[in-house]
Order: structure tokens, then C-alpha cells, then sequence
């Protein structure tokens, strides 16, 4: 990979045209040069191998390419598998990148892997989770307030599921925590960021308009 | 877990349930009254509870009121109906439906008051105003975890490659191939030691002990057998050199002498009998 790498690095400054021999010279202002192809087939193995969703600036600093190059082969990557009609897709989820099976197939994923699907959480904690998801950073005071409840249960739920986290301390009386979703939020709902939920307010026509 | 946050759910009245193993559903949650075998009683099996603001969103759906202009005074009625109806049955009324039945009451109380005939159209509030927005934020989020819940659903039928056995989900396992040279090592070491010992056990054998300890008794004339003993090294060889005394003392070599009770005891060369 480094000899093709040095093969394809287009020198554009003085530097001797040989194929250097020395070990840290291929870059060029910083930048290595991968053909499109190779860095496609890195980003994607990358991706493979990423335990959780990986990011295209953390290839990029990895192989040392810049981040637009690698975003534009993962965007061909993923024009690849959706055209494809394959049994995984590539998807960005929680600010990353992610190799996935398609949900059509989950019945026999299922199967395979004899797993059921995990308890879901409980309305409370749903309607819990949803306050704080389009409020955040918010006080459990607040949470409580909204939802017209007295019982933190659902807050602590949440919490030891690790959908939300702490986000620091509201600065008011008593300095409250505050709480907002966390990544595992993100992964658990498919969600590439906060800005992918619909507008509350787009909840509104939903909520007052059957009477 | 299908019906919960519709509102539609078909419901039947909470006031007059049907004995007959009637369910009901109420928003969010899930009680079901069953008729209790051993007794004429109903038993109600409460779901999830999802607190006043669920009732009275239950209540007005119920009731196919307009939300913007609640009837104060018969979703009151009802709201307290209920309530008695969950004490009559032996549930723990929270106390989150006691403060919301407060505030119903004052808002009740309120409302029947006659306008401030001095008070300017448009300056006056509402009084409901407070709770309708409450109710319809309520309303919001509860759509909210509607999508929530589905967009969970999908996620949960799509997979991602099966964990790989790498250091950081296997901590159990986390240490490198020098670690565990290092280990190998530690262990080949012992092992050696381990054997070691044993051949020394077994140069020394009885014969060898009971050479030792003709050759002490005769070099120092009188042998304290404590001193003999201890020379042993290991439980074995204190074995066989207990044994080789009592063998000498059997052959006359040597005698045993212990000068006071419980003393300590030595030997010496038998005088020729």
C-alpha cells in the first residue's frame, strides 16, 4: 500500500521525482495521494472494522488524505451498495459511518443469531426520552414539570440505559444537572444528529387537530 | 406495547367497566379489570401509569370535547369519577392525580365565577389557558415518542457485524502476545523450581539420611535431634529423617536420651552392648 502510495504521489513541489526510499517522505504538504479506488476500499474496510460508526475525518486522519476525498468515496460507496440491492447497506448514523444489514432481512438475522428483539423501553421512558431529546440541555425539575409527573424513575432508566448523559449544571439556584441525549441515543434510533428529529412543532397538527 | 401513546385506543367507559373480564385501556397504560374468582370483586391489573396529564388527555378524547375549549366542569366530573373509581379499587392514587384534581377543582371554581364586568376583552385570560398548553405540549411529546418508537422498532431489525474479539470488548483476555510470553515464562520458571525440589527429594534416601545422622552422632559425639531435624528441607526428608533414627535406635547404634520431661532429646552413639 505504501509503494502504490508513493507510486501515485503527485509531486507538486521540488521534491526529487524518484520513488523516495526513506520511510516518512511520500506526503505531499502534509497529504498523501491514494487513487480514488484504494481510498474507497479503505474507507470501506475502515468502516467494516469500526466498532462503532466512524467518522470521514477520522479515516482521513488515519490514512492521512483529506476528509473531502474521503467523504466523496464514501458517498460513491454508498451510491455502490444501494445500487447493488445487497443485504447490507452503508448508512451515516450518529455522526459516523456504518455497514449494516437491511431491515427487510431482520426475521432471518433473527433466526440466525437466536436473538429476540431487547425489551423496548416503556412509554414513560419514551415520552421521558422525547422531552428531553427536543428540550435539551434540560433539569430533571423541568422534565418533571413538563410531563406532569412526580416520579424520576423513568429519568434513571434512561440513564442507566446511557441514553442520556449529563451535560453540566444549569447555572440557577441550587445549580441543577442538566441532561441531554447521548451518542448511544443517536445509534440506538438511527439517527445521524439531533438535527435528523422532526420539528416538535411538526408534532403540533398531529396533537391538536382530532378533536 | 402496541397500543400504548394512540389515543384512539378503543376504551371502555372508566366509569361503568363491564364485569366480565372487560380490558381497558387507557392512554399509555394498559389496565385491565378482571373479575376476581373467589370473590364478586373486580380486579384491576394497572399497566404502565403515565400520570394526570394522560388522563385528561384520555378524558377529553373520551368525552370527543375540542381540547381549545375544554368543559371544565364535566372533564372535572369525570377526572374525579376516576379517581374514586382507582381508590374504590384499592390503587395507589400517585399523588401527581391528587394535585392535577386540585388544580381541575380551582379551575373549576374559577370558570363559574362571573366575568370582571370592568375588566377589558381583550386583556382577560383564559383560565384554561395554562393547562390547555400543557396538554397539548403533553400531546406533542407524546407523538414525539410515538416516532421514537417506531424509528426503534426499524433499528432494532437492522444488525451490524457481530462484536470482534478485540482487547477492548474482552477485557478478560486483554493483554498482548508479550504479555503472555511473560506469563509462559513465569510459569516455566516455577515449574523448574518444582522440579528441582523433587530430585531433591529423592537424592536424599533413607539410606543417605541414616548415613547423615550416624556421621553427626559420631562427629559431634552427642546429637540434639532438633538440629537434625531441622536440617531437613522438606516434609519429606523430615519423614525419612524421623524414620532413620527410629531405624538406628531399632539397630542399638544409637540411643536416645532426654534428660527431663518434655526436654529436648538427643542422641549418641550406643556403647557396644
Amino acid at each position: 500500500m505504501i509503494d502504490k502510495a508513493k507510486a501515485a504521489t503527485a509531486t507538486n513541489d521540488d521534491v526529487d521525482f524518484e520513488p523516495q526510499t526513506s520511510s516518512d517522505s511520500e506526503t505531499v504538504e502534509g497529504r498523501r495521494q491514494i487513487s480514488d479506488a484504494e481510498l474507497k476500499s479503505i474507507a470501506e474496510a475502515l468502516i467494516f472494522v469500526a466498532e462503532e460508526p466512524i467518522g470521514g475525518e477520522s479515516i482521513a486522519d488515519l490514512i492521512d488524505v483529506e476528509t473531502d476525498a474521503v467523504e466523496n468515496a464514501i458517498s460513491e460507496l454508498v451510491r455502490e451498495y444501494d445500487s447493488r440491492n445487497g443485504g447490507l447497506q452503508l448508512r451515516e448514523i450518529a455522526g459516523g459511518w456504518q455497514i449494516a444489514t437491511r431491515p427487510e432481512h431482520h426475521e432471518n438475522v433473527r433466526a440466525y443469531l437466536r436473538s429476540k428483539p431487547s425489551a423496548k423501553l416503556s412509554l414513560a421512558s419514551l415520552e421521558t426520552l422525547a422531552v428531553i431529546a427536543y428540550k435539551q440541555p434540560i433539569t430533571i425539575p423541568e422534565i418533571l414539570e413538563i410531563r406532569g409527573v412526580q416520579s424520576p424513575s423513568a429519568i434513571k432508566t434512561l440513564l442507566d440505559k446511557r441514553l442520556i448523559v449529563a451535560k453540566g449544571r444549569k447555572e440557577t439556584v441550587g445549580r441543577p444537572m442538566m441532561y441531554g441525549t447521548s451518542k448511544e441515543f443517536l445509534i440506538q434510533f438511527g439517527l445521524k444528529d439531533l438535527s435528523e428529529l422532526p420539528s416538535i412543532e411538526d408534532f403540533h397538527d398531529l396533537a391538536g387537530g382530532e378533536s | 406495547m402496541e397500543d400504548n401513546g394512540t389515543l384512539e385506543a378503543t376504551l371502555a367507559p372508566a366509569g361503568a367497566p363491564k364485569p366480565e373480564a372487560t380490558v381497558i385501556k387507557v392512554a399509555g397504560g394498559q389496565p385491565e379489570i378482571r373479575p376476581d374468582r373467589d370473590s364478586d370483586q373486580l380486579k384491576i391489573a394497572l399497566g404502565e401509569f403515565e400520570g394526570p396529564l394522560d388522563l385528561l388527555l384520555y378524558l377529553i378524547r373520551q368525552n370527543q370535547v375540542n381540547i381549545y375549549d375544554i368543559p371544565i366542569a364535566r372533564i372535572t366530573d369525570e377526572y374525579l369519577r376516576y379517581l374514586n373509581l382507582m381508590q374504590e379499587l384499592d390503587l395507589a392514587v400517585a399523588g401527581d392525580f391528587l394535585v392535577m384534581a386540585a388544580q381541575l377543582i380551582e379551575l373549576k371554581s374559577r370558570m363559574l365565577l362571573p366575568r370582571d364586568p370592568l375588566a377589558v376583552d381583550e386583556e382577560e385570560v383564559d383560565p384554561r389557558a395554562d393547562l390547555i398548553n400543557r396538554l397539548l405540549e403533553h400531546e406533542k411529546f407524546k407523538a414525539a415518542a410515538q416516532m421514537l418508537w417506531s424509528r426503534a422498532t426499524v433499528e432494532q431489525a437492522v444488525f451490524t457485524r457481530a462484536e470482534m474479539e478485540t482487547d477492548k470488548n474482552n477485557p478478560e483476555v486483554a493483554v498482548g502476545l508479550f504479555d503472555l510470553l511473560t506469563v509462559f515464562q513465569k510459569i516455566l520458571a516455577r515449574h523448574k523450581e518444582e522440579v528441582l525440589m523433587e530430585i531433591e527429594r529423592e537424592e536424599i534416601t533413607m539410606a543417605e539420611m541414616i548415613e547423615r545422622l550416624r556421621n553427626m552422632v559420631r562427629s559431634a559425639g552427642e546429637l540434639n535431634l532438633i538440629t537434625f531435624f531441622e536440617r531437613a528441607g522438606s516434609r519429606h526428608e523430615l519423614v525419612v529423617a524421623f524414620l532413620s533414627v527410629l531405624e538406628l535406635v531399632r539397630l542399638h547404634e544409637i540411643t536416645l536420651l532426654q534428660r527431663e520431661t518434655f526436654g529436648e532429646i538427643t542422641a549418641r552413639a550406643a556403647s557396644p552392648a
